[in-house]
This record gives structure tokens, C-alpha cells and sequence, in this order.
């Protein structure tokens, strides 16, 4: 590991003026950032360590009904708060079906969020990467590329975004808090992640300095909650990253779908939010044609970026069952297995 | 330059002057402390052979920067016994023979000691495995794992009880 400056600030402003430096990075837990750095994917200067910063570890009701989620709350503490379960199911079983235990334990929200592509080609220093080092090539063009992108593709880069997390925030419409050299700023968790164009090294909106203080959960996400269901497929069924994934959330009233939020996950350099098949599920009565039809809206634009044409039919079946099981209803208890199609938990049948 | 950090491992309070800030917290323990009974397995996050506990969290060492955990209280596998008798869990993992090779086992203890103290997966032997999914065992032990973290926790929610009583 090269080596780097440690710095830790007392304040979210001290903060801030120690990152401008060129090469400095935030250090919250570490879970992603220590791993890029062992392998020289990464390699900082120095190291803004934020993980005591007063008041981003906490779990807000603001008065408009909705919720603050500090950018330090850890994300099994999250996944594991019985408020935040009810109000926003899909979003917590998507936390507990990602990484493990002991990672949920240390990595924070604001981590979840900026974590890197875990394309192998991004993590190895002696392979071409575009997104790593900017006109080197992609190796995962002509490589492993079976679990790469489907849409938002481009010739420069065919990473995903791995997060289960983002996908069901960017359903539900979450909004980043972010602490910048200008002062606060707020911009929609959909618009923070960029799809890779000719760029895919500017892989967020921040600007150095930049830093993300909390997540928001709007009050209309409450109206979801009782019909809305995260899914992933996976190559094992706990702890690994998705082949892909969706998280389904309902408005339900006389047996139709009021309004419906839909997002996909693996699929995409950034958590995929559906707009047209949720278009097409607004005032349906639900059931298998009117979730399959949601499915093909969903997939509509998706072409391989190499051996993975399978993820598309994939992700349409993942999508047609994870919007079934959201009409069916959020169970009380998360099944044992958060996320996985094959759970033997009741409230997890098709 | 110096980072001067001070740390309670297994009750002792230990203060460290280190060197770099590159060291983890696994390395501290093992190469420092002299407390090699946490595994470095991966060194990357994947395989769980370095669990601690973290003020009484289970998280992998290795992805832990020592002088980031400066004031902490660490829990290593050598602070679990009391003296010559062994932890409900430890015993638990003798009786049900949940290893082989032995390698994976401190991470697998700490995590399991860890999981207890969630309280999340209650007898659920699916839940259990779910929230062992982070401890590999290339030996695959895992039914004996299983079944040996579900029965120390029988036992030590017994135990909990008659204290109360």
C-alpha cells in the first residue's frame, strides 16, 4: 500500500478544507476504500478520516414526515432500526442482503453510496481501465464480462454499480446532502452516479471537497411501504454482489396500483430507476401480464456489453417477481434470507 | 511521523506509539501485540478469518485501520476464555465439531459471539447461516458451525436467565 497523510478533523468544515488537497480521500469505515488501496486500485495521499464527525450518526424524523439518514450511520444499524424497517421496508432488506454481517457492522451509509465498481479490471492496477486511469482502455470489453452492464453502456466502460442499497433509494426518491467548498448543497441520489460516456472516470457529480453528510427519504415514500420488496440474484445466496437485482415499490388501494416505483440493480454504471414500466403499472390491476409488460419497458433499451446477454431475461424475471411479491404485500419480519428469490420463508413465496 | 494511539485489548489498556498510519488493525494484533490468534485469511474483506470484536461489534480486522480505532476496546479469540475454561461458544464449537484445519475458527468465534449479542436470528438455523455467511470454511464445518452456534446461545440465554432468577 502507498503510503499517505492521516489526517482527522474535528469538524464537517475542517473536514472539507483537508480534502481539497489534490489526492486526499475521506476515510469513514474503510470497508471499500482499505480494500482499493491494498490492491493499488487506489492510492490516496491523504486520508481525511470522518468517522467521528459530531452528528452524522443519526436516525431523523423531520417534521415533513420524512426521514434523515446521517452519512456515518452504519449500515446494519440502519437495516436493523424497527422504525425505519416499517416505513421503508425495500430499502432495508436490500442493506441485509448485501455484503455481510460483520462488513454491514462497520460500513456507513455515505460509503455505501460512493462505493467503487467492483469490476475486477477496475481493482487491478495492471489491467486497462478507463474508469482507474482515463484513455488506458477496458479490458473487460474482450474480458470476464458476464456480470457487466446491459444499459447505459459505453465503449469506454461496462462497469456496474454494485450497490443493493441505491436501488431502492432511487426508487423512492432519496435526496444526498452534501457539504461542499460552496457551502450545502442537495442533489437527487438518481442524478449523484453518471453513467460512464466518454468519462467514466467522473463516475459522481461531487467535486473535490465534496462531502455527502446524509441520505433523505422523502415523506411520499411512506406510501409504498406496505407493498415493497427488494430482490437479487446472486451466483450464492448470501453474501455476494448481484447478478442482478430490483426493488419494487407499490401505492395500493381497491386492488389496483395507484403508483408504482421501480429500480434495477447490476444492470447499470448507476442504480437504474424504471420510469416508463412505472408509468406503464399506474392504474393497473396487478398480475402477471401487467408485470410482464412492466418487465419488458423496464429492459426495453438493455444490449449486452459482452457474455451477458442472459442478465437481460434475468433481470425481466427478476423484475416481474419482485413486483409480484410487492403486491402481495411486505412481510412483518424480513425472510431469513433478505433479497433471495429462493428463501424457504413464507412471506417470500411467489 | 508518530501516531500515539491507546487501546483496551481484551481488558488491558495498551497504549501504541505507531509508526505508520498503513497498519491495520490485524497486523497491530498480530505483528505488535503479539496476539496471533486472529487469522489473517484474505486480507481483502472476503473470507472473515480476522473477525474481532470492535466495542463489541464483530468486524474484519483487516479492513480496519489501527490508528482510526484509537480509545477502542478490542476483543480478540485469546480474550474470550475465562483462564482454563473455556467460552459456552468455544466448547460448543469443540462438541459439535464445528471445524477442521482450525484456521477459519477464531474468526468464526468472534463472529458467532457477535451474532449472539445481535440477537437477530434467534433459533432459526437459516438465520444463523445467513449471519455466519461471512465466515468462510474451506473445510466446509458449516453444519457443525451451525449447530454450535445455535446451542451456545441456548446456553447462554439459560444462563442469562438463572442470573436473573
Amino acid at each position: 500500500m502507498k503510503s499517505f497523510d492521516y489526517v482527522r478533523p474535528a469538524t464537517v468544515a475542517e473536514a472539507v478544507v483537508a480534502s481539497m488537497t489534490p489526492g486526499a480521500a475521506y476515510l469513514a469505515s474503510g470497508t471499500n476504500l482499505l480494500d482499493l488501496m491494498k490492491t493499488g486500485a487506489a492510492r490516496p495521499d491523504r486520508l481525511v478520516d470522518i468517522s467521528r464527525l459530531p452528528g452524522l450518526d443519526r436516525i431523523e424524523r423531520l417534521a415533513d414526515g420524512g426521514l434523515r439518514i446521517g452519512a456515518l450511520v452504519r449500515n446494519a444499524d440502519l437495516a436493523h432500526d424497527p422504525d425505519f424497517y416499517r416505513a421503508c421496508p425495500a430499502v432495508a432488506e436490500a442493506l441485509l442482503s448485501g455484503a455481510s454481517a460483520q462488513l454491514r457492522n462497520a460500513a456507513t451509509v455515505g460509503g455505501n453510496l460512493l462505493q467503487k465498481t467492483r469490476c475486477a479490471y477496475f481493482y487491478d492496477p495492471f489491467s486497462a481501465c478507463n474508469r482507474r486511469e482515463p484513455g488506458s482502455g477496458c479490458d473487460a470489453l474482450q474480458g470476464e464480462n458476464r456480470l457487466h452492464a446491459v444499459l447505459g453502456w459505453s465503449p469506454s466502460c461496462i462497469a456496474v454499480h454494485p450497490s443493493d442499497f441505491c436501488v431502492p433509494l432511487v426508487a423512492l426518491d432519496a435526496v444526498v446532502e452534501i457539504e461542499g467548498k460552496g457551502g450545502r448543497r442537495e442533489i437527487a441520489l438518481e442524478a449523484l452516479h453518471r453513467l460512464p460516456g466518454d468519462a467514466p472516470q467522473r463516475e459522481t457529480l461531487l467535486e473535490p471537497g465534496d462531502l455527502v453528510t446524509a441520505l433523505r427519504l422523502p415523506a411520499e415514500a411512506a406510501a409504498f411501504a406496505r407493498h415493497a420488496r427488494y430482490l437479487k440474484l446472486r451466483e450464492r445466496t448470501s453474501y455476494a454482489f448481484a447478478v442482478v437485482s430490483a426493488a419494487a415499490a407499490l401505492d395500493m388501494a381497491d386492488g389496483r396500483i395507484r403508483q408504482a416505483r421501480l429500480a434495477l440493480g447490476g444492470v447499470a454504471a448507476k442504480p437504474w430507476r424504471a420510469r416508463a414500466a412505472e408509468e406503464s403499472l399506474a392504474g393497473a390491476t396487478p398480475g402477471q401480464e401487467t408485470f410482464r409488460r412492466a418487465a419488458e419497458m423496464a429492459l426495453a433499451d438493455a444490449q449486452p456489453s459482452g457474455d451477458n446477454g442472459f442478465k437481460i431475461e434475468l433481470a425481466r424475471r427478476i423484475v416481474g417477481r419482485t413486483l409480484a411479491l410487492a403486491a402481495a404485500g411486505t412481510p412483518q419480519r424480513l425472510p431469513a434470507l433478505p433479497g433471495s428469490p429462493f428463501s424457504s420463508h413464507p412471506g417470500a413465496q411467489p | 511521523m508518530s501516531f500515539p494511539i491507546s487501546l483496551t485489548v481484551n481488558g488491558v489498556r495498551r497504549n501504541i506509539e505507531l509508526d505508520d498510519p498503513r497498519v491495520t488493525l490485524l497486523d497491530l494484533l498480530r505483528e505488535r501485540l503479539d496476539l496471533p490468534g486472529t487469522k489473517k485469511g484474505c486480507d481483502r474483506g472476503q473470507c472473515g478469518a480476522c473477525a474481532v470484536l470492535i466495542d463489541g461489534r464483530r468486524v474484519n480486522s483487516c479492513l480496519a485501520l489501527a490508528v482510526a480505532h484509537d480509545g477502542a476496546a478490542i476483543t480478540t479469540i485469546e480474550g474470550v476464555a475465562h483462564g482454563e475454561e473455556l467460552h459456552p461458544v468455544q466448547a460448543a464449537f469443540i462438541a459439535h465439531e464445528g471445524f477442521q484445519c482450525g484456521f477459519c475458527t477464531p474468526g468464526q468465534i468472534m463472529s458467532a459471539l457477535g451474532l449472539i449479542g445481535e440477537g437477530q436470528a434467534g433459533d432459526d438455523p437459516e438465520r444463523v447461516r445467513e449471519g455466519m455467511s461471512g465466515n468462510l470454511c474451506r473445510c466446509s464445518a458449516y453444519a457443525g458451525i451451525v449447530e454450535a452456534v445455535l446451542e451456545a446461545q441456548q446456553k447462554l440465554a439459560d444462563a442469562n436467565r438463572r442470573d436473573a432468577a
